[in-house]
């Protein structure tokens, strides 16, 4: 059921590059501080002035992104200006209102070995170099490899401790989480400068891009998958970060600010969103995550230390399955004929936007091919089958239980979840009729 | 706004009732425009007498000169709409600054951006290749017509269907609110639950059954039709890059209709391939939508580039330089451009060593590319360059598209796609080489050929205004947006809130309208031209010193082209006749073996429309009947055994030797 999920779920763990890769020729050469001068005058030139920050970044990741950038430009120029300058010699020399050319003319030339071989042999070559460049700088820029170095001139060692950061995009603000901290904000991303940061990055519906372009380039966040972002910001400063990937009505204002400070800037703010906020729980989540624009800056001052494993697993809501345990069951072979009917507990958006939908439209459509008492005489079954599988897999592994963050292990009510215990138990009929009530209202 | 009104579903219309027409003043405007217009043209079809004109020499006919002429209107049309669009756009996000909202809230603004994107590749420069591969390719292989004649006509109107689907949604209903290429979860039923999602599905459906179809057709011609002689490294350049374009077209089309037939089925019957739930996957959709997507560019680019060898060759009076490198460049890009559909989206996280591999693989392309630019420099070199207007479009092509394709391979640098994707800086780019090299490349062409089609030469004067509008108008409106993108701006915004950014978007807009008044001057430029055709009249058949075989017939050619296959020798066959000292056949004419006109084609697309547009608003029985009807009149039609007929000899022998004397008139002329 699950099978492609399970390998891009896996995908950030796959391509994890070790830390200490040996530093390329490619990287120096991009990197190279004699080159770099060069290389940015005149663009620099041109642009200054007009905040070209993708040309001026703030962090270590961007600023060897925008090297690589001006070192591809000025690679192609070495064939782009011969050709743009000898177009316009080649049309005015050869015009047929110049007499002197006149003898010149030749109709029947349509071959050279020689220049076919400059043709093709100069592109080429610029395109193996680039090439190379290319397949260096992606590994040495992939996102998901941890930083070696804070800036051109201080690696990473063992005193700096990276900053981790959960990221979750939602219709339409970004929710920051700081697990170290067991803080978490909307819309406000703050950082200490010169501190490797590791963003680990998920939504909640559909598609958005999560970008700072002073400080990295952009990653896709995507629901039901954690996508990871290395980066470090330099320069102390305010910011400006953004979805880059339109996704629906609020798309516009779906921004945030990114703020560099110093380390006891750092302590302050963190100490600041202590005092000022409320705790973060599902709840909370739940109400939160309804689409919503212009959000202002909220501050929480605990979490629910599951909450970001439980939003890219797509288990917030109580009496859903975690995608975890549905991979397990996967692996064990699945729950066979049994899996046709339980379906609830797998239903995250397919038929309404996450949380209510007010932007929405109450628009019907098909949804299944029953009557609401049939559905919910199928959803009360299905979740009596659910127990009896997961008392069957548990007699078969009793070592490897099914213990979402959401669903009640088996023949348990863990204390994070007791009110999702609720939907376990046969007395729990209307409780599930509840849950079934607005996706069946068509 | 309009779907936040809850609506129902009846069994006899679905979702359709009063509530689906738009609340919003601006649709209620274009709505009378376009109905007191639609009123006007069609009283004056019925006070001229035109139905039956209409009906019998263009509706229903198989003739390729007819067809290809009538995608160019298509793509004409739907042009001015998708430019329309791009004017709403420009102007929307020139006013939303300091907390303004514009003039366009969220669900207009989406739509419009959506309905661009859709429409100029679908419905402009979709049509306007075909039209022009549709009418080229037979003169250039000395064919009387395309394998499949009927065929032809019937994916014609299948890609009108489609268009003017698109079309209704702006009165009734809605259009998707996605992007174009409408990603999904967002696409999904859960998110996007209206009926903009099914008519971007169901007209692209439409208008993709016809668009495959006119690959095929167009292979079968390119394969089995050529004259005798012809071999297959003495085809024109533009026939080369047809065959390519419609293999890219015959490869890559499938594609995307499986894939949106996978995104109709969880729409439709709650299947689970693209959806966050029930193990789906929504990168599926990206990758399979960007298989298709990639070769799409080029089959919208390599025609043109064929046109641009064509116009190379012709007003610089010279063979084309390294013909076969040219071949070979076309062949390669074909087969590449089926290896690099990963570098629309690096940033979705696969890892860097694919990342790597499909950037690569994306720069190799600017290999052949970049043969082809120096083709034709050394086409001009030692050439005598008449500056006619093709010419003109042919420099501004290699000037801008060069830029363009210095942009693309920047973009195609994994780390460096990480800080300008989705930025404007690529919408920059892809304007760039689809204005640069499309647009340009197509008006061009018109330029070129029209004097074949119609007979008279397109006004100078008004051609000169259009173009340099355009090309100045180009780079004023997509320049800022290079700048944009360097500043960290995205696509698809609609308002902002940092003032840096305003004058750049006013410089756009600015750019926008000199464009409009090249387009205008476009407009202008044909009506001038019409009006004064017969001082621009063109008797040869030849008025640029052509070097293909379509300048060796009249202009426009006789329904038949040729009324003797003429014998290939060389690649410039018709220059190699004229060297040769050619003379035109006056004798010993046979009756020639024509195919029939016919209705099926428009009936059956028609009847395809309506099953479409059932199943965009749920009316279930229309659904069933109307794909029963098109089954039904498809089987019909193979019981239709007046498919072809002779054009008598005599009338072969009139329609000739009308020709030797106007031929011979000229002679005794000039």
């Amino acid at each position: 059921m699950s099978r492609i999920r399970q390998w891009s779920y896996g995908a950030g763990a796959m391509t994890e590059t070790v830390p200490d890769h040996p530093v390329s020729l490619a990287r120096r050469v991009m990197t190279s501080r004699r080159l770099r001068p060069l290389a940015l005058a005149p663009i620099m030139a041109a642009l200054a002035g007009c905040e070209a920050v993708v040309l001026a970044p703030a962090g270590d990741i961007a600023i060897q992104q925008r090297d690589l950038l001006v070192f591809s430009v000025l690679l192609m120029l070495i064939v782009i200006v011969p050709v743009m300058v000898l177009t316009v010699w080649f049309a005015w020399k050869y015009r047929a209102s110049n007499k002197a050319v006149e003898k010149e003319h030749d109709p029947d030339w349509d071959h050279s070995t020689h220049l076919e071989l400059v043709i093709w042999a100069v592109p080429l070559l610029i395109i193996i170099c680039l090439g190379a460049v290319t397949w260096t700088g992606t590994h040495l820029l992939d996102p998901y490899r941890p930083l070696d170095r804070i800036d051109e001139n201080q690696a990473v060692t063992e005193d700096h401790k990276t900053l981790q950061v959960e990221v979750v995009a939602m219709d339409w603000k970004w929710l920051f989480i700081y697990p170290e901290y067991g803080i978490a904000t909307v819309n406000e991303l703050v950082a200490p400068v010169d501190r490797p940061i590791r963003f680990h990055i998920t939504a909640t519906g559909v598609m958005n891009s999560f970008y700072i372009p002073a400080m990295a380039g952009q990653i896709y966040a995507m629901p039901g998958m954690e996508t990871k972002l290395h980066a470090v910001i330099n320069r102390p400063g305010d910011y400006v970060g953004f979805s880059a990937n339109y996704s629906g009505d609020g798309f516009s204002n779906m921004r945030f600010a990114a703020r560099g400070v110093d380390d006891a800037g750092f302590d302050q703010w963190v100490a600041k969103v202590r005092a000022a906020g409320q705790a973060l729980d599902r709840d909370t989540y739940l109400e939160l995550e309804k689409p919503s624009e212009k959000v202002p800056v909220t501050y929480y001052n605990s979490v629910d230390a599951m909450l970001f494993n439980a939003v890219v697993n797509m288990c917030v809501t109580p009496g859903k399955m975690c995608m975890g345990e549905m991979m397990d069951i996967d692996r064990k072979g699945g729950l066979g004929l049994a899996a046709v009917s339980n379906t609830w507990p797998l239903v995250y958006d397919k038929f309404a936007r996450r949380g209510d939908a007010v932007f929405g439209s109450g628009e019907s459509y098909v949804m299944q091919v029953c009557t609401p008492l049939e559905a919910e005489r199928a959803a009360i079954e299905a979740n009596l089958r659910r127990q009896q599988n997961a008392r069957t897999l548990e007699r078969a592994d009793p070592f490897n239980r099914l213990t979402g963050a959401a669903l009640a292990a088996p023949g348990k009510v863990p204390e994070a979840v007791a009110v999702n215990a609720a939907q376990a138990g046969p007395q729990t009929l209307p409780a599930v009729a509840a849950s079934l009530t607005p996706a069946s209202q068509s | 706004m309009a779907s936040e009104a809850i609506v129902e579903t009846t069994p006899l219309l679905g979702r359709l009732s009063w509530a689906a027409i738009p609340a919003d003043p601006i649709v209620h405007v274009t709505f009378a425009v376009v109905v007191l217009g639609g009123l006007a043209v069609l009283a004056l079809l019925t006070k001229y007498k035109m139905w039956g004109y209409l009906w019998k020499e263009w509706f229903t006919t198989v003739d390729h000169k007819k067809i290809g002429i009538m995608y160019m209107i298509l793509g004409l049309i739907m042009f001015l709409r998708g430019f329309a669009d791009a004017l709403m756009m420009r102007l929307q996000q020139a006013m939303a600054f300091g907390g303004s909202e514009g003039y366009l809230n969220a669900h207009h603004y989406d739509q419009i951006f959506t309905a661009h994107g859709v429409i100029m590749i679908f419905f402009v420069a979709m049509p306007m290749i075909t039209g022009l591969m549709n009418y080229l390719v037979p003169l250039q292989i000395g064919a009387r017509d395309v394998s499949f004649p009927f065929l032809n006509n019937f994916s014609f109107w299948m890609t009108t269907v489609g268009g003017v689907m698109v079309m209704a949604s702006l009165f009734v209903g809605e259009f998707a609110r996605t992007g174009w290429l409408a990603y999904p979860p967002l696409s999904g039923i859960g998110y996007s639950p209206g009926v903009g999602m099914d008519y971007y599905i169901w007209s692209l459906q439409i208008a993709g059954v016809g668009t495959t179809l006119s690959g095929i057709n167009l292979i079968a011609t390119i394969v089995k039709m050529r004259a005798p002689g012809m071999g297959i490294m003495k085809m024109p350049v533009f026939t080369w890059t047809s065959l390519c374009a419609n293999v890219l077209i015959v490869a890559s089309f499938p594609i995307l209709t499986a894939t949106l037939a996978l995104l109709s089925a969880d729409r439709y019957i709650g299947t689970n391939f693209f959806t966050n739930d029930f193990g789906g996957n929504p990168m599926m959709y990206v990758n399979l939508i960007w298989i298709w997507g990639h070769p799409e560019v080029y089959i919208l680019i390599l025609p043109l580039f064929g046109v641009f060898s064509e116009v190379a060759s012709t007003f610089s009076s010279k063979r084309l330089f390294g013909y076969t490198s040219m071949v070979y460049a076309t062949v390669c890009i074909t087969v590449l451009s089926y290896l690099v559909w990963l570098h629309h989206f690096f940033t979705m996280g696969s890892g860097a060593s694919v990342n790597s591999f499909f950037g690569i693989t994306t720069m190799i392309i600017s290999i052949p590319t970049g043969a082809k630019i120096f083709n034709w420099l050394f086409t001009m070199y030692r050439g005598r360059i008449r500056f006619e207007l093709p010419m003109m479009w042919l420099i501004a092509f290699m000037l801008t598209f060069v830029l363009g394709g210095m942009t693309g391979v920047m973009l195609a640098v994994p780390p460096a796609d990480f800080v300008l994707h989705n930025s404007l800086f690529l919408i920059a780019h892809f304007h760039n080489v689809i204005i640069g090299g499309v647009l340009f490349g197509l008006f061009a062409a018109i330029n070129y050929w029209w004097p074949k089609a119609f007979g008279f030469k397109l006004d100078r004067k008004w051609g000169l205004v259009s173009f340099w509008c355009w090309v100045v108008g180009f780079w004023v409106a997509f320049a800022p947006l290079y700048v944009l993108g360097f500043m960290g701006v995205t696509r698809r915004m609609r308002v902002f809130d940092d003032p840096a950014y305003h004058i750049w978007f006013v410089i756009a807009a600015v750019g926008v309208v000199i464009i409009a008044v090249g387009i205008l001057a476009m407009l202008i430029q044909f009506a001038v031209s019409i009006i004064n055709r017969d001082k621009l009249r063109d008797e040869t058949g030849d008025p640029w010193d052509g070097r293909t075989l379509e300048w060796a017939t009249s202009s426009p050619p006789p329904a038949y082209n040729f009324a003797k296959t003429p014998i290939i020798h060389d690649t410039d066959s018709w220059a190699d006749m004229k060297k040769r000292g050619y003379e035109r056949p006056t004798k010993g004419f046979e009756a020639i073996h024509m195919p029939s006109n016919t209705g099926a084609g428009l009936i059956i697309s028609v009847l395809a429309g309506i099953c479409g547009m059932a199943l965009i608003w749920y009316i279930w029985w229309l659904a069933a009947a109307s794909f029963v009807a098109v089954i039904a009149v498809a089987i019909a039609h193979t019981f239709n055994y007046r498919r072809d007929y002779y054009i008598p000899v005599e009338e072969v022998v009139a329609t000739e030797d009308a020709r030797t004397h106007a031929l011979a008139q000229l002679k005794a002329e000039g």
